[in-house]
Protein backbone atom coordinates (compact mmCIF):
# COMPACT_ATOMS: atom_id res chain seq x y z
CA UNK A 1 0.00 0.00 0.00
CA UNK A 2 1.52 3.28 -0.98
CA UNK A 3 2.02 6.09 1.54
CA UNK A 4 -0.45 8.42 -0.09
CA UNK A 5 -3.21 6.07 0.44
CA UNK A 6 -2.32 5.24 3.55
CA UNK A 7 -2.13 8.44 4.50
CA UNK A 8 -5.81 9.08 3.37
CA UNK A 9 -7.10 5.60 5.07
CA UNK A 10 -5.69 7.08 8.39
CA UNK A 11 -7.51 10.58 7.86
CA UNK A 12 -10.85 8.78 6.44
CA UNK A 13 -10.76 6.36 10.08
CA UNK A 14 -10.20 8.77 12.07
CA UNK A 15 -12.29 11.29 10.41
CA UNK A 16 -15.04 8.36 10.45
CA UNK A 17 -14.05 8.11 14.47
CA UNK A 18 -14.81 11.85 15.04
CA UNK A 19 -17.74 12.51 12.73
CA UNK A 20 -20.30 9.38 13.14
CA UNK A 21 -20.05 8.49 17.05
CA UNK A 22 -23.17 7.22 17.02
CA UNK A 23 -22.47 4.01 14.18
CA UNK A 24 -21.79 1.33 16.43
CA UNK A 25 -18.31 0.20 15.78
CA UNK A 26 -17.90 -3.51 13.87
CA UNK A 27 -15.56 -5.46 16.44
CA UNK A 28 -14.32 -8.55 15.55
CA UNK A 29 -13.31 -11.05 17.31
CA UNK A 30 -10.33 -13.17 16.29
CA UNK A 31 -7.80 -16.03 16.94
CA UNK A 32 -6.47 -19.08 15.92
CA UNK A 33 -8.78 -21.92 16.11
CA UNK A 34 -10.92 -23.11 19.23
CA UNK A 35 -9.42 -20.33 21.30
CA UNK A 36 -13.25 -19.89 22.30
CA UNK A 37 -14.21 -16.92 20.14
CA UNK A 38 -17.68 -18.09 20.25
CA UNK A 39 -17.63 -18.64 23.71
CA UNK A 40 -16.78 -15.10 24.83
CA UNK A 41 -19.10 -13.90 21.50
CA UNK A 42 -21.92 -15.80 23.34
CA UNK A 43 -20.95 -14.59 26.85
CA UNK A 44 -20.92 -11.01 25.62
CA UNK A 45 -24.27 -11.19 23.71
CA UNK A 46 -25.63 -13.20 26.25
CA UNK A 47 -24.78 -10.53 29.19
CA UNK A 48 -26.10 -7.65 27.24
CA UNK A 49 -28.61 -8.39 24.59
CA UNK A 50 -29.99 -12.21 26.09
CA UNK A 51 -29.12 -13.92 22.81
CA UNK A 52 -26.53 -16.43 21.40
CA UNK A 53 -24.30 -15.96 18.99
CA UNK A 54 -23.76 -19.05 17.26
CA UNK A 55 -22.95 -22.74 19.02
CA UNK A 56 -19.39 -23.71 20.64
CA UNK A 57 -17.95 -26.79 20.10
CA UNK A 58 -14.22 -28.29 20.61
CA UNK A 59 -14.00 -29.32 17.76
CA UNK A 60 -12.02 -26.88 15.74
CA UNK A 61 -13.46 -25.22 12.97
CA UNK A 62 -17.31 -25.35 14.86
CA UNK A 63 -18.05 -21.52 13.24
CA UNK A 64 -17.27 -21.74 9.51
CA UNK A 65 -19.13 -18.15 8.82
CA UNK A 66 -18.53 -14.94 10.08
CA UNK A 67 -21.52 -13.64 12.21
CA UNK A 68 -22.69 -10.20 13.57
CA UNK A 69 -24.67 -9.50 16.60
CA UNK A 70 -25.64 -5.79 16.03
CA UNK A 71 -26.17 -3.27 18.51
CA UNK A 72 -24.21 -4.74 21.46
CA UNK A 73 -24.94 -2.43 24.27
CA UNK A 74 -22.31 -2.50 27.40
CA UNK A 75 -22.88 0.22 29.74
CA UNK A 76 -19.70 0.83 32.08
CA UNK A 77 -19.91 3.70 34.28
CA UNK A 78 -22.78 5.46 33.62
CA UNK A 79 -22.27 5.39 30.29
CA UNK A 80 -23.07 2.93 26.75
CA UNK A 81 -20.64 2.21 24.39
CA UNK A 82 -22.77 0.26 21.29
CA UNK A 83 -20.50 -2.05 19.52
CA UNK A 84 -21.50 -4.36 16.39
CA UNK A 85 -19.70 -8.29 17.80
CA UNK A 86 -18.51 -10.16 14.65
CA UNK A 87 -17.47 -13.61 15.61
CA UNK A 88 -14.99 -15.12 12.70
CA UNK A 89 -13.91 -18.39 12.18
CA UNK A 90 -10.64 -19.38 13.75
CA UNK A 91 -7.70 -18.48 11.53
CA UNK A 92 -5.42 -20.96 9.93
CA UNK A 93 -2.84 -21.46 7.16
CA UNK A 94 -3.67 -25.11 6.58
CA UNK A 95 -6.99 -27.55 7.06
CA UNK A 96 -6.59 -31.18 6.76
CA UNK A 97 -9.99 -33.23 6.95
CA UNK A 98 -8.74 -36.29 7.97
CA UNK A 99 -8.08 -34.49 11.55
CA UNK A 100 -11.98 -34.28 11.39
CA UNK A 101 -12.31 -38.12 10.89
CA UNK A 102 -10.61 -38.46 14.78
CA UNK A 103 -13.96 -36.72 15.87
CA UNK A 104 -16.03 -39.20 14.98
CA UNK A 105 -16.70 -37.83 11.78
CA UNK A 106 -17.65 -39.58 8.20
CA UNK A 107 -15.43 -38.47 5.78
CA UNK A 108 -17.95 -36.93 3.62
CA UNK A 109 -19.04 -34.80 6.58
CA UNK A 110 -15.43 -34.40 7.36
CA UNK A 111 -14.55 -33.29 3.66
CA UNK A 112 -17.63 -30.71 3.71
CA UNK A 113 -16.69 -29.26 7.04
CA UNK A 114 -13.09 -28.52 5.78
CA UNK A 115 -14.05 -26.81 2.80
CA UNK A 116 -16.62 -24.53 4.76
CA UNK A 117 -13.78 -23.79 6.94
CA UNK A 118 -11.28 -22.93 4.25
CA UNK A 119 -14.21 -20.83 3.13
CA UNK A 120 -14.58 -19.38 6.63
CA UNK A 121 -11.30 -18.25 7.19
CA UNK A 122 -10.98 -16.82 3.34
CA UNK A 123 -13.58 -14.40 4.77
CA UNK A 124 -12.34 -14.09 8.32
CA UNK A 125 -9.12 -12.61 6.59
CA UNK A 126 -11.44 -10.32 4.26
CA UNK A 127 -13.63 -8.62 6.99
CA UNK A 128 -10.26 -8.34 8.21
CA UNK A 129 -8.99 -6.10 5.76
CA UNK A 130 -12.46 -4.44 5.02
CA UNK A 131 -15.17 -4.27 7.46
CA UNK A 132 -13.75 -4.03 11.11
CA UNK A 133 -12.83 -0.91 13.49
CA UNK A 134 -11.59 -2.89 15.91
CA UNK A 135 -10.10 -6.29 17.21
CA UNK A 136 -10.69 -8.53 19.91
CA UNK A 137 -7.60 -10.88 19.67
CA UNK A 138 -8.49 -14.43 21.85
CA UNK A 139 -5.49 -17.03 22.48
CA UNK A 140 -6.29 -20.45 24.69
CA UNK A 141 -3.78 -19.35 27.76
CA UNK A 142 -2.70 -23.12 27.76
CA UNK A 143 -1.30 -23.11 24.16
CA UNK A 144 1.84 -21.57 22.73
CA UNK A 145 1.13 -17.96 21.38
CA UNK A 146 4.44 -18.06 19.68
CA UNK A 147 2.74 -18.90 16.68
CA UNK A 148 3.14 -18.07 13.06
CA UNK A 149 -0.72 -17.50 12.76
CA UNK A 150 -0.56 -15.22 15.77
CA UNK A 151 2.42 -13.34 14.51
CA UNK A 152 0.77 -12.57 11.31
CA UNK A 153 -2.32 -11.57 12.47
CA UNK A 154 -1.38 -8.79 14.89
CA UNK A 155 1.05 -7.47 12.28
CA UNK A 156 -1.88 -7.27 9.45
CA UNK A 157 -3.85 -5.72 12.45
CA UNK A 158 -1.06 -3.43 13.38
CA UNK A 159 -0.60 -2.28 9.97
CA UNK A 160 -4.06 -1.48 10.06
CA UNK A 161 -3.88 1.12 12.79
CA UNK A 162 -7.09 -0.91 13.91
CA UNK A 163 -7.69 -0.80 18.12
CA UNK A 164 -6.62 -4.28 19.48
CA UNK A 165 -7.34 -5.95 22.29
CA UNK A 166 -5.65 -9.21 23.53
CA UNK A 167 -7.54 -11.72 25.83
CA UNK A 168 -5.82 -14.35 27.68
CA UNK A 169 -8.89 -17.21 27.38
CA UNK A 170 -9.59 -20.66 29.54
CA UNK A 171 -7.61 -19.18 32.50
CA UNK A 172 -9.46 -21.64 34.72
CA UNK A 173 -7.39 -24.52 33.05
CA UNK A 174 -4.48 -25.81 34.83
CA UNK A 175 -2.11 -25.17 32.12
CA UNK A 176 -2.99 -21.71 32.07
CA UNK A 177 -0.33 -19.41 31.51
CA UNK A 178 -1.31 -15.77 30.57
CA UNK A 179 2.40 -14.25 31.50
CA UNK A 180 3.44 -16.85 27.98
CA UNK A 181 0.61 -14.17 26.02
CA UNK A 182 1.62 -11.26 27.42
CA UNK A 183 5.76 -11.81 26.94
CA UNK A 184 4.72 -13.05 23.38
CA UNK A 185 2.82 -9.57 22.78
CA UNK A 186 4.53 -7.32 24.81
CA UNK A 187 3.77 -4.02 22.99
CA UNK A 188 0.05 -4.77 23.56
CA UNK A 189 -1.73 -4.84 27.00
CA UNK A 190 -3.27 -8.45 27.63
CA UNK A 191 -6.74 -9.29 29.97
CA UNK A 192 -7.25 -12.78 30.99
CA UNK A 193 -10.51 -14.19 31.06
CA UNK A 194 -12.27 -17.25 31.09
CA UNK A 195 -15.30 -16.63 28.45
CA UNK A 196 -16.90 -20.26 29.69
CA UNK A 197 -16.79 -19.18 33.34
CA UNK A 198 -17.79 -16.06 33.37
CA UNK A 199 -14.56 -14.99 35.06
CA UNK A 200 -12.98 -11.50 35.10
CA UNK A 201 -15.59 -10.32 32.78
CA UNK A 202 -16.10 -6.58 34.55
CA UNK A 203 -12.28 -6.06 33.65
CA UNK A 204 -12.96 -7.18 29.69
CA UNK A 205 -15.90 -4.95 29.68
CA UNK A 206 -14.01 -1.88 31.27
CA UNK A 207 -11.56 -2.86 28.25
CA UNK A 208 -14.10 -3.02 25.60
CA UNK A 209 -15.26 0.31 26.80
CA UNK A 210 -11.80 2.14 26.94
CA UNK A 211 -10.65 0.21 23.73
CA UNK A 212 -13.91 0.63 21.60
CA UNK A 213 -15.88 3.35 23.42
CA UNK B 1 10.38 -21.91 -10.44
CA UNK B 2 10.23 -22.05 -13.74
CA UNK B 3 13.68 -23.03 -14.58
CA UNK B 4 14.13 -25.46 -11.91
CA UNK B 5 13.76 -29.43 -12.44
CA UNK B 6 12.03 -31.73 -10.15
CA UNK B 7 11.69 -35.30 -11.36
CA UNK B 8 8.75 -37.40 -9.31
CA UNK B 9 11.72 -39.64 -9.17
CA UNK B 10 14.48 -37.79 -7.20
CA UNK B 11 15.33 -38.31 -3.70
CA UNK B 12 15.31 -34.69 -2.25
CA UNK B 13 13.30 -31.59 -1.63
CA UNK B 14 13.74 -28.74 -3.59
CA UNK B 15 14.53 -25.60 -1.83
CA UNK B 16 13.88 -22.29 -3.73
CA UNK B 17 15.83 -19.09 -2.31
CA UNK B 18 14.39 -16.43 -3.36
CA UNK B 19 16.13 -12.86 -3.61
CA UNK B 20 14.78 -9.37 -2.71
CA UNK B 21 15.66 -8.44 -5.85
CA UNK B 22 13.23 -10.82 -7.68
CA UNK B 23 10.19 -10.25 -5.64
CA UNK B 24 10.65 -6.56 -6.03
CA UNK B 25 8.57 -4.93 -8.76
CA UNK B 26 6.48 -8.12 -8.76
CA UNK B 27 2.07 -7.41 -7.91
CA UNK B 28 0.89 -8.78 -4.85
CA UNK B 29 -0.80 -11.98 -6.79
CA UNK B 30 2.26 -12.13 -8.80
CA UNK B 31 4.06 -12.86 -5.47
CA UNK B 32 0.97 -15.04 -3.97
CA UNK B 33 0.99 -17.08 -7.55
CA UNK B 34 5.06 -17.42 -7.31
CA UNK B 35 4.95 -19.23 -4.00
CA UNK B 36 1.66 -21.16 -4.14
CA UNK B 37 3.14 -22.48 -7.27
CA UNK B 38 6.32 -23.48 -5.92
CA UNK B 39 4.96 -25.09 -2.60
CA UNK B 40 2.19 -26.80 -4.96
CA UNK B 41 5.19 -28.44 -6.83
CA UNK B 42 6.78 -29.41 -3.32
CA UNK B 43 9.41 -27.13 -2.61
CA UNK B 44 10.29 -25.41 0.39
CA UNK B 45 10.27 -21.39 -0.80
CA UNK B 46 12.37 -19.38 1.05
CA UNK B 47 11.60 -15.08 0.81
CA UNK B 48 15.03 -13.30 1.26
CA UNK B 49 13.03 -10.45 2.06
CA UNK B 50 9.25 -11.55 2.93
CA UNK B 51 6.10 -10.55 2.69
CA UNK B 52 3.69 -7.22 4.00
CA UNK B 53 0.97 -7.84 6.08
CA UNK B 54 -1.38 -7.21 3.46
CA UNK B 55 0.21 -9.61 1.37
CA UNK B 56 0.37 -12.26 4.22
CA UNK B 57 -3.51 -12.10 4.36
CA UNK B 58 -3.85 -11.94 1.08
CA UNK B 59 -1.71 -15.46 0.98
CA UNK B 60 -3.55 -16.91 3.42
CA UNK B 61 -6.87 -15.91 1.71
CA UNK B 62 -5.65 -17.19 -1.79
CA UNK B 63 -4.19 -20.79 0.14
CA UNK B 64 -7.62 -21.25 1.45
CA UNK B 65 -9.60 -21.18 -1.96
CA UNK B 66 -6.65 -23.86 -3.42
CA UNK B 67 -6.96 -26.26 -0.23
CA UNK B 68 -8.47 -29.56 -1.84
CA UNK B 69 -8.75 -32.90 0.16
CA UNK B 70 -6.54 -35.34 -0.65
CA UNK B 71 -4.04 -32.69 -2.46
CA UNK B 72 -3.15 -29.83 -1.03
CA UNK B 73 -4.00 -28.87 2.61
CA UNK B 74 -2.41 -25.40 2.85
CA UNK B 75 1.25 -24.17 3.61
CA UNK B 76 3.09 -23.99 7.23
CA UNK B 77 4.74 -20.11 6.75
CA UNK B 78 7.51 -19.13 8.96
CA UNK B 79 8.71 -15.93 9.88
CA UNK B 80 10.57 -14.33 12.84
CA UNK B 81 8.16 -12.86 15.24
CA UNK B 82 8.46 -8.61 15.18
CA UNK B 83 11.34 -7.39 17.40
CA UNK B 84 9.78 -4.91 19.93
CA UNK B 85 12.64 -2.85 18.56
CA UNK B 86 10.64 -2.14 15.10
CA UNK B 87 8.90 1.01 15.17
CA UNK B 88 5.95 -0.04 12.49
CA UNK B 89 3.53 2.63 13.79
CA UNK B 90 2.30 5.52 11.31
CA UNK B 91 4.03 8.23 12.44
CA UNK B 92 7.39 5.60 12.00
CA UNK B 93 6.84 5.08 7.92
CA UNK B 94 5.83 8.44 7.45
CA UNK B 95 9.83 9.51 9.36
CA UNK B 96 10.45 6.40 6.83
CA UNK B 97 11.21 3.88 8.95
CA UNK B 98 9.42 0.80 7.34
CA UNK B 99 9.36 -1.91 9.02
CA UNK B 100 12.61 -4.43 7.99
CA UNK B 101 11.30 -7.27 6.19
CA UNK B 102 12.43 -10.28 7.38
CA UNK B 103 13.13 -13.87 6.05
CA UNK B 104 10.17 -15.80 5.44
CA UNK B 105 10.10 -19.57 5.17
CA UNK B 106 7.44 -21.16 3.53
CA UNK B 107 6.51 -25.23 2.25
CA UNK B 108 3.70 -27.43 1.99
CA UNK B 109 1.59 -28.19 5.12
CA UNK B 110 2.22 -31.65 5.13
CA UNK B 111 5.94 -31.52 4.50
CA UNK B 112 7.47 -28.89 7.17
CA UNK B 113 7.21 -28.75 10.65
CA UNK B 114 8.57 -25.87 13.13
CA UNK B 115 10.49 -27.48 15.87
CA UNK B 116 11.79 -24.48 17.63
CA UNK B 117 10.77 -20.68 16.36
CA UNK B 118 11.89 -17.32 18.64
CA UNK B 119 12.88 -13.93 17.86
CA UNK B 120 16.15 -14.79 16.33
CA UNK B 121 15.94 -18.91 15.10
CA UNK B 122 13.62 -20.51 13.08
CA UNK B 123 14.41 -24.47 13.39
CA UNK B 124 11.88 -26.60 10.90
CA UNK B 125 12.12 -30.67 10.01
CA UNK B 126 11.63 -30.99 6.50
CA UNK B 127 10.43 -34.53 5.17
CA UNK B 128 10.10 -35.98 1.68
CA UNK B 129 6.45 -36.74 1.22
Amino acid sequence: MGLFTELKDSISRAASTLFSEEDPKRIGIYGPPNAGKTTLANRIARDWTGDAVGPESHIPHETRRARRKENVEIERDGKKVTIDIVDTPGVTTKVDYTEFLEHDMEKDDAVRRSREATEGVAEAMHWLREDVDGVIYVLDSTEDPFTQVNTMLIGIIESQDLPVLILANKIDLEESSVQRIRNAFPQHETTELSALEGDNMDEVYDQIAEYFG
Amino acid sequence: MAEAKHPEDEDGVQIDLISAERMDGKTTMEKIRMILDGVRDNNIVILEAGLTPDEESRLIEVTMTEISPDEFNGIEIETYPKSQADDSSLLGRLMGKEETKKLTVIGPANQIETLHKDETLISALVSRK
